[in-house]
């Protein structure tokens, strides 16, 4: 079994690639197949060529401008998902202690994750009075609900023998929670991060929009929007590095994620 | 008559190509008659499970020769000559316990009517009348692993192939459904091969228990049961009883030291 | 599966009732207690007298961000499922195909709405249904992929037993193995098509949209206004929710949701 793991990975890794090819082929193929020009479709290297001319007149290269704004934008989205995460921890671990807390809140909690909460984003622009502060609030806001429901299951999901062991210990409330819940519930919690690691992102791009903040990913894609019909491959250019952050933020908690739980067999 | 099951020097190694192997089985011979109930028994690892397995061509076999029912064990599977029980009840939890023992009856294209009526003779046999519309959450452990025998026995095979079917089971439950087995497989009249690793269940249920011993797994003992059927709790507390568990426990231990 | 005393159904919400209505009366008080300007945060009361003022227009708006929703979750949704079924034959375009899914799944799509504005035009549906089949399309399709290769292998050796055809074994184990986990990128998805018709409308849209209507009365400074409007895009998420969660409790009765 183990000496044929790394083979299959490689077999693994090389099929993902050659599925990026064939999309960027498929690409290529729809873009003649129905004579699109470069306003509906841009060519790949459009797009990449265009990285490396100035977007503005005597200013940086587009991928300067693009990093920059990508930054920016990830910070935003870093401190969300750090509220967010820290918040929905705390909370997912209350409501696993409080079954009365648990009972009168988690529903709301659980309602308010089929409520389109992008749409609360105007308001809480208001309330901060435009501030950079209603970025990452927003991109908390995304973030909390899936930490707080995953950290709650998974504090509660240890074998109740593992719990009644504790108990022969005369293991304190805060040792059960260190040495049993805490570690069974770690997958639950990385899954939940990995969710959010994509809603941050989502979130932080969409904040800046009615927060008017011009310097983040949100706003180049709003800015390269307006002039789409001279320079239509600078708006695909910003898309692909919003994509860009939402897949870093995704393999960074992904690699955490390895790393904490390579010792737990699953 | 023939034979229902005849191995002939049966092989089986697995890994190869880089990976460690292991010889599972290591010229396996082995004949068993129609209406014997054979029990094989050995520690864990020692391939009986795997044995059993390329019965049902389940598992292929490095070399040798499997013939079931005068077939190859292949075209016996592609006819569907065998039931297969497994350790956990494998029930579907989409269906419910009558549509469960449908399933074989689905598969073979029995009209619906005759599935429906065969299934419910089947539930009978096994006592659980009055279950059908339940789902396999709604059952204990027991009477789990009974749907399954229901559903291995629907489409009437000769062979009956059971891998460890009672050991997740407590004790009495294990003891009242062998009971049930042997009441099944005289009633139904078929050939049982048992894989297991308790000594009184081969005992109690067998005609013949297989002594297997482990790495390589091979044949060291085949011991005939002479207790007479009906076998009941009486069968349990008999001397001949106590002799015949010796008797194997002493063939598994000098199967361990012939490896040493 | 102990039998416990069902508790009776009152006292199980109490609770929950109790929360509801206590951060009513606490928002409302505090709102008029600190003479909080309606531009921060509009009383329930005034939300509720919005809400039946601007009624019409509201649900207006709202049914054209829900039909864009429900379009876009059907097709994205029959999509997804379709592509994992087509892929479940071959494992190596499978195991190729999902590392990619999940990654597209990590990027912003919600970003590509100005491109489906240009595509279709801002004020043509088409241009919001796209970015809801994107949405929805690849949390189906994992799901769903997972969903038929995560089965139980003893289930795949009995069928062996049986000698049935590959198509068999998908009709028979793997589609039902896999409903649990279509139920589940339906329940995401649920609220995900909602939120994504919505924010899409934030790119531009035609004036009686959700999205478009909120961002115009938030920024006109009407926030009770836009608090109605955004009650009203609540509601529309937690029946699209109860509804999936009915469907699937009728469809899968076997299987005990956690939710």
């Amino acid at each position: 079994m183990v000496a044929t793991l790394p083979k299959r990975r490689t077999s693994k890794n090389l099929a993902a690639i050659l599925v990026v090819v064939a999309l960027a082929v498929l690409w290529q193929a729809v873009k003649v197949a129905f004579n699109l020009d470069g306003r509906t479709l841009p060519h790949l290297w459009e797009i990449v060529l265009a990285l490396g001319e100035p977007a503005r007149r005597n200013g940086p290269p587009l991928i300067v401008e693009l990093l920059n704004a990508a930054l920016f934008t990830a910070q935003g989205a870093f401190f969300g998902f750090a509220i967010g995460a820290v918040l929905g921890f705390v909370l997912g671990t209350l409501f696993a202690h409080v079954s009365l807390l648990e009972r009168s809140l988690v529903p709301y909690v659980v309602a308010s994750q089929t409520v389109p909460i992008l749409a609360i984003a105007p308001m809480v622009v208001i309330w901060l009075q435009g501030s950079w502060w209603s970025v990452p609030v927003i991109a908390a806001y995304l973030t909390f609900f899936p930490v707080t429901i995953n950290t709650l299951r998974g504090m509660k999901s240890p074998d109740p023998r593992a719990l009644e062991l504790m108990r022969s210990y005369a293991a304190s409330t805060w040792e059960t929670l260190w040495k049993l819940r805490f570690p069974a519930a770690l997958p639950a919690i990385f899954t939940a991060f990995k969710i959010a690691a994509t809603s941050s992102v989502v979130g932080a791009i969409i904040a800046e929009l009615p927060a008017g903040v011009q310097r983040g990913l949100g706003g180049a894609i709003l800015n390269f929007n307006q002039y789409y019909i001279t320079g239509p491959q600078r708006l695909w250019a910003a898309i692909a590095m919003a994509a860009l952050v939402g897949i870093v933020f995704y393999v960074v908690i992904a690699a955490i994620e390895r790393v904490a739980l390579r010792n737990i067999v699953r | 008559m023939t034979p229902v099951v005849t191995l002939t020097n049966v092989n089986k190694v697995f890994g190869g190509g880089g990976r460690p192997q292991t010889v599972a089985l290591k010229d396996i011979n082995l004949q068993i008659e129609p209406r014997e109930f054979v029990s094989l028994i050995g520690p864990s690892g020692c391939g009986k499970s795997t044995l059993l397995r390329t019965i049902g061509d389940l598992v292929p076999p490095s070399t040798g020769e499997v013939v079931v029912n005068g077939k190859t064990a292949h075209q016996a599977r592609l006819n569907r000559e065998y039931g297969m029980v497994f350790q956990a009840p494998v029930l579907f939890e989409w269906r419910t316990v009558l549509h469960n023992v449908e399933l074989p009856l689905e598969i073979m294209r029995v009209p619906k009517k005759e599935r429906e009526q065969r299934a419910r003779e089947m539930l009978k046999l096994v006592e659980l009348q009055g279950f059908e519309r339940h789902y396999p959450w709604q059952l204990s452990g027991g009477m789990q692993q009974r749907v399954a025998i229901a559903r291995a026995l629907a489409f009437r095979p000769q062979l009956l192939l059971m891998d460890e079917p009672f050991g997740a089971l407590d004790e009495l439950t294990r003891e009242r459904m062998n009971a049930e087995l042997l009441r099944i497989w005289q009633e139904t009249q078929t050939t049982v091969v048992f894989v297991t690793h308790s000594i009184p269940e081969a005992v109690f249920l067998s005609t013949r228990v297989v002594v297997m011993s482990a790495r390589p797994g091979r044949i060291t003992a085949i011991i005939p049961i002479d207790l007479p059927y009906p076998r009941d709790v009486e069968t349990r507390e008999s001397p001949r009883f106590f002799e015949l568990v010796t008797e194997v426990r002493e063939a598994l231990r000098r199967g361990e030291e012939m490896r040493a | 599966m102990t039998l416990q005393p069902v508790p009776n159904p009152l006292s199980r919400y109490t609770p929950q009732i109790t929360v509801f209505i206590a951060v009513l009366v606490a928002w409302e008080v505090i709102v008029r207690a600190l003479n909080i300007p309606r531009f921060l945060l509009p009383a329930p009361s005034v939300i509720l007298s919005a809400l039946l003022v601007t009624f019409s227009t509201v649900l207006e708006s709202a049914w054209y961000t829900l039909r864009n929703a429900l379009l876009g979750f059907a097709l994205g949704c029959s999509a997804g499922i379709l592509v994992a079924l087509a892929t479940s034959r071959w494992t190596t375009v499978r195991e190729g195909l999902l590392p990619v899914a999940i990654a597209i799944n990590s990027i912003p799509i919600i970003a590509l709405a100005p491109i489906a504005n240009n595509w279709f035009g801002s004020n043509n549906p088409m241009s919001k249904v796209m970015i809801v089949i994107l949405i929805t399309f690849f949390p189906t399709m994992i799901n769903t992929v997972r969903g038929l290769t995560l089965v139980e292998p003893a289930k795949l050796e009995l069928m062996r037993s049986y000698a049935v055809s590959e198509l068999e074994v998908l009709t028979k184990v793997r589609i039902p193995n896999a409903l649990p986990y279509v139920f589940n990128a339906f329940k995401v998805c649920s609220s995900l098509s909602l939120i994504g018709a919505i924010v899409a409308e934030y790119f531009g849209g035609p004036r009686k949209s959700l999205g478009v209507y909120i961002l115009q009365e938030a920024q006109l400074f009407r926030f009770d206004n836009a608090w109605a409007a955004i009650i009203i895009a609540s509601l529309l998420g937690i029946a699209f929710y109860a509804v999936v969660i009915t469907v699937e409790r009728r469809l899968i009765p076997w299987h005990v949701s956690v939710d």
